[in-house]
């Protein structure tokens, strides 16, 4: 048993890399998506109201492995676009799907920072640029921590998408030891669990740091 | 006699099918005080918010320093007014809030400093120095930098004096700034008006239920009621020798 952890373990690792940094890739960029595409939605504008809330639904209301599918296989073979290498092609899946579910993060908190801070930051003659940048932003940030964190630890969980696309990360290691040796399957899957969890790990304590965070210094 | 500073000319407000405001003419001079009175959804918080820019009337005209405060020229025409208009009248006025609403992600100083260096561009260190004066003024000198969830309600509405006063606004409104305190504390803060009111030259407008304190501070108390100013005068005139039956009998409930 302890052998064949040994043997594993180094194996798993070796996909460590790929998790990571599709992690982070496409954490950042779903934070950025959120925040453009959260704007977006509250602009006065219809037009672009209209247009961020078809890209929010539309990628919401489908799953994220035909996203992948269709920006990989799909979307080359119509329009002819190169959308990069299998690593971009999932950080831009991943990107985009999860920045649709954070971007109504972003809005909610917006909406939910209490009319009167509005109203005190016009009584002093604040522009509305400046309502924003000033009191509510900086009080809608504090609350969408916690959500941020649990998205985060959501992203985590689907960059094990990416192996489907061919990425070498802990997944990939995880199916071709099973491939090799049936009988360990139970096993090369614990091990899978045990890394993606030790991942999760400091996830989770910033998730709860930013918990702790948004309880104060909000008014709502 | 100077040109009042603020004029209401037929001012009307409705929300939906309610008419709230049904003509309202008034007249503030600089560094006049003036107490709004008049029974629980007579308009009295409408007629200030119209003022501060908080809500549009649907009809009339609200005159600031001489400028139509909703209304715009645009080649000739008289429109509504941008956003920008309003910013260039508005600036002359502050406001105070029955709940506060102080910036709870600043501490009290960056409460009072943030508009004077955004919105006004001066230099932090004068801001800095202005700002500590007039939290020193209200008492609260030794917190600078508490955040407002470390306060009472009274030093919370303290701080929220301070904050409009560092703006140095010609014209201050009070919306029931003490209705939402517990009794013990309601007497600190207006020891602060108080103080203001004696010692600025601004004009002051305060909606309030405190009878005793409109009659000692205000030059002019207003009745509203049912849409009208139904009675105006000194606070004597108003609160002491009217005749006013209804006026009489709102004062009598609170003077029990
Ligand atoms: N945003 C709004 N939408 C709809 N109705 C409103 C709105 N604001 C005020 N009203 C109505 O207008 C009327 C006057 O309200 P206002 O707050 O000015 O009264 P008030 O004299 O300040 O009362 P109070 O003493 O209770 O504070 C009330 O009937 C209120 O319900
Ligand atoms: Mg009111």
């Amino acid at each position: 048993m302890i052998n064949a952890i040994i043997d594993i373990a180094p194996q798993l690792a070796r996909g460590l890399s790929i998790t990571i940094s599709v992690l982070l890739a496409s954490a950042i960029f779903a934070y950025l998506m959120a925040f453009i595409a959260g704007l977006c939605r509250l602009s006065q504008n219809t037009i672009i109201r209209k247009f961020t809330g078809l890209y929010v639904e539309v990628f919401r209301g489908t799953s994220l492995i035909v996203q992948l599918f269709w920006l990989y296989y799909a979307v080359p073979m119509l329009f002819g676009i190169q959308l990069g290498s299998n690593w971009w092609i999932g950080v831009i899946a991943i990107g985009l799907n999860y920045g649709a579910y954070l971007s109504e993060v972003v809005r909610g908190s917006i909406l939910s920072v209490a009319q009167g801070q509005t109203e005190a930051a016009t009584a002093l003659n604040m522009s509305s640029f400046q309502r924003m940048r000033l009191i509510i932003f900086p009080q809608a940030v504090r609350m969408m921590l916690p959500e941020f964190g649990n998205y985060t630890i959501q992203i985590l969980k689907g960059t094990s998408l990416v192996s489907l696309i061919g990425m070498t990360d802990i997944l990939y290691y995880g199916d071709i030891m099973r491939s090799s040796n049936l009988s360990q399957a139970p096993l090369v899957y614990l091990l899978v669990l045990v890394f993606y969890f030790i991942l999760a790990l400091p996830l989770i304590w910033l998730t709860r740091k930013g918990e702790s965070i948004s309880r104060k210094g909000v008014a709502s | 006699m100077s040109e009042p500073i603020v004029k209401f000319q037929d001012v009307h407000k409705s929300f939906g099918d309610i008419n709230v405001l049904k003509g309202i003419n008034l007249d503030i001079n600089p560094a006049e005080k003036v107490a709004v009175i008049g029974p629980s959804g007579s308009g009295k918080t409408t007629i200030i918010r119209m003022l501060m820019t908080l809500e549009e009337p649907t009809s009339g005209d609200i005159i600031v320093n001489g400028t139509n405060l909703w209304k715009m020229e645009k080649k000739g025409d008289m429109v509504r007014a941008n956003e920008k208009h309003l910013r260039q009248v508005r600036g002359d006025i502050g406001m105070v809030f029955q709940h506060f609403n102080l910036f709870p992600h600043m501490t009290i100083l960056e409460n009072c400093m943030t508009a004077p260096i955004h919105v006004k561009k001066e230099t932090k260190e004068e801001v800095r120095e202005r700002s500590i004066q007039m939290l020193d003024r209200v008492g609260l000198g030794d917190k600078l930098n508490n955040y407002p969830s470390q306060l009472s309600g009274g030093q919370k509405q303290r701080v929220a004096m301070a904050r409009a006063l560092v703006m140095r606004p010609k014209i201050m409104l009070f919306d029931e700034v003490t209705s939402a305190l517990d009794p013990e504390l309601v007497g600190e803060v207006l020891e602060v008006i108080r103080d203001i009111a004696k010692h600025d030259d601004m004009a002051m407008v305060l909606v309030t239920h405190e009878m005793d304190f409109a009659l000692d501070i205000a030059d002019k108390v207003l009745f509203l009621d049912e849409g009208v100013i139904a009675e105006q005068g000194t606070a004597s005139q108003v609160i002491e020798h009217s005749t006013n039956e209804r006026l009489q009998g709102f004062l009598h409930r609170f003077r029990k």
